[in-house]
């Protein structure tokens, strides 16, 4: 079942990263990040199966950093959502006002 | 390895990349939030049968109950469930994505044409959270510790960058 959990983690991984590089809305691609991050979960504990609960930790600290990129990710969307009165990324050519 | 088993496990995997893809093409991001959640609830399930339910417990918890909600409340809270008329790239950048993820997908699977040790299973435990616990706050303290910091830093700078600025 490895072998499978690690087949549908790259296809995952995948998709989220076509979706990153295909999409302008912020929130969206936010979103296609933490699919990644879901993904690479997923085959951690697939390894750990194998290797031992080290595993499991890893995946409690990448859910802990996913936590926190989205909190400032999303204050970002905010903040420029606020500016641009957009979440397209498209129209952000500039980093000052 | 029964074959129910078996089936339970393709049914979770076919449900998370289904779900995923559907994800992936929704223009609106509130019913692409949902089929995000769609997703992490089949992960989990592929945790509990990888012999890891305290993460699956955790993904159901943080991921679908407070990221996406805070995504969804996003969106909420900027109005922007109106459906946009497309938000894709240019049609240069869309077949570059198409390349790029077919040579992704490729790379990870060629991996996979070396068949994994087979002997090396780690055995499955009765009491799951014990030895997870165990390494969490022996081995991995220090990380464990930081990680508060991080999240810290992190509600102090979101804090910061969503407050209304008010001109002098």
């Amino acid at each position: 079942m490895i072998a499978e959990a690690l087949v549908v983690s790259a296809i995952l991984f995948t998709i989220g990263v076509v979706g990153v590089l295909t999409r302008r809305n912020a929130l969206i691609i936010f979103m296609c990040v933490e699919l990644m991050l879901n993904a690479v979960n997923l085959s951690f504990v697939a390894f750990a199966k194998m290797h031992g609960v080290e595993g499991h930790v890893f995946v409690i600290m990448v859910m802990t950093i996913a936590a926190a990129e989205a909190a400032v990710g999303l204050a970002i969307v905010i903040s420029m959502f606020r500016h641009f009165r957009s979440v397209d990324l498209s129209q952000l050519r500039l980093l000052r006002d | 390895m029964n074959s129910f088993y078996q089936f339970q496990f393709y049914l979770f995997s076919l449900l998370a990349i289904v779900s995923a893809l559907l994800f992936v093409t929704r223009r609106n991001p509130v019913p692409a939030a949902l089929w995000l959640v769609n997703v992490m609830f089949a992960l989990s399930g592929l945790y509990v049968m990888l012999d890891a339910p305290f993460v699956g417990i955790i993904q159901v918890l943080v991921y679908a109950g407070a990221i996406m909600v805070v995504f969804v409340f996003v969106v909420m809270l900027l109005n922007l469930g109106r459906t946009e008329l497309t938000d894709l790239r240019a049609l240069g950048a869309r077949l570059g994505a198409g390349i790029v993820g077919i040579a992704l997908i490729a790379n990870l699977l060629v991996i996979l044409r070396d068949p994994l040790p087979r002997t090396g299973l780690a055995p499955a435990v009765e009491n799951v959270v014990a030895p997870f616990a165990t390494s969490l706050f022996t081995d991995y303290l220090l990380a464990f510790e930081l990680t508060s910091i991080v999240l810290l830093v992190a509600i102090i700078g979101s804090v910061l960058l969503a407050k209304k600025r008010v001109r002098a």
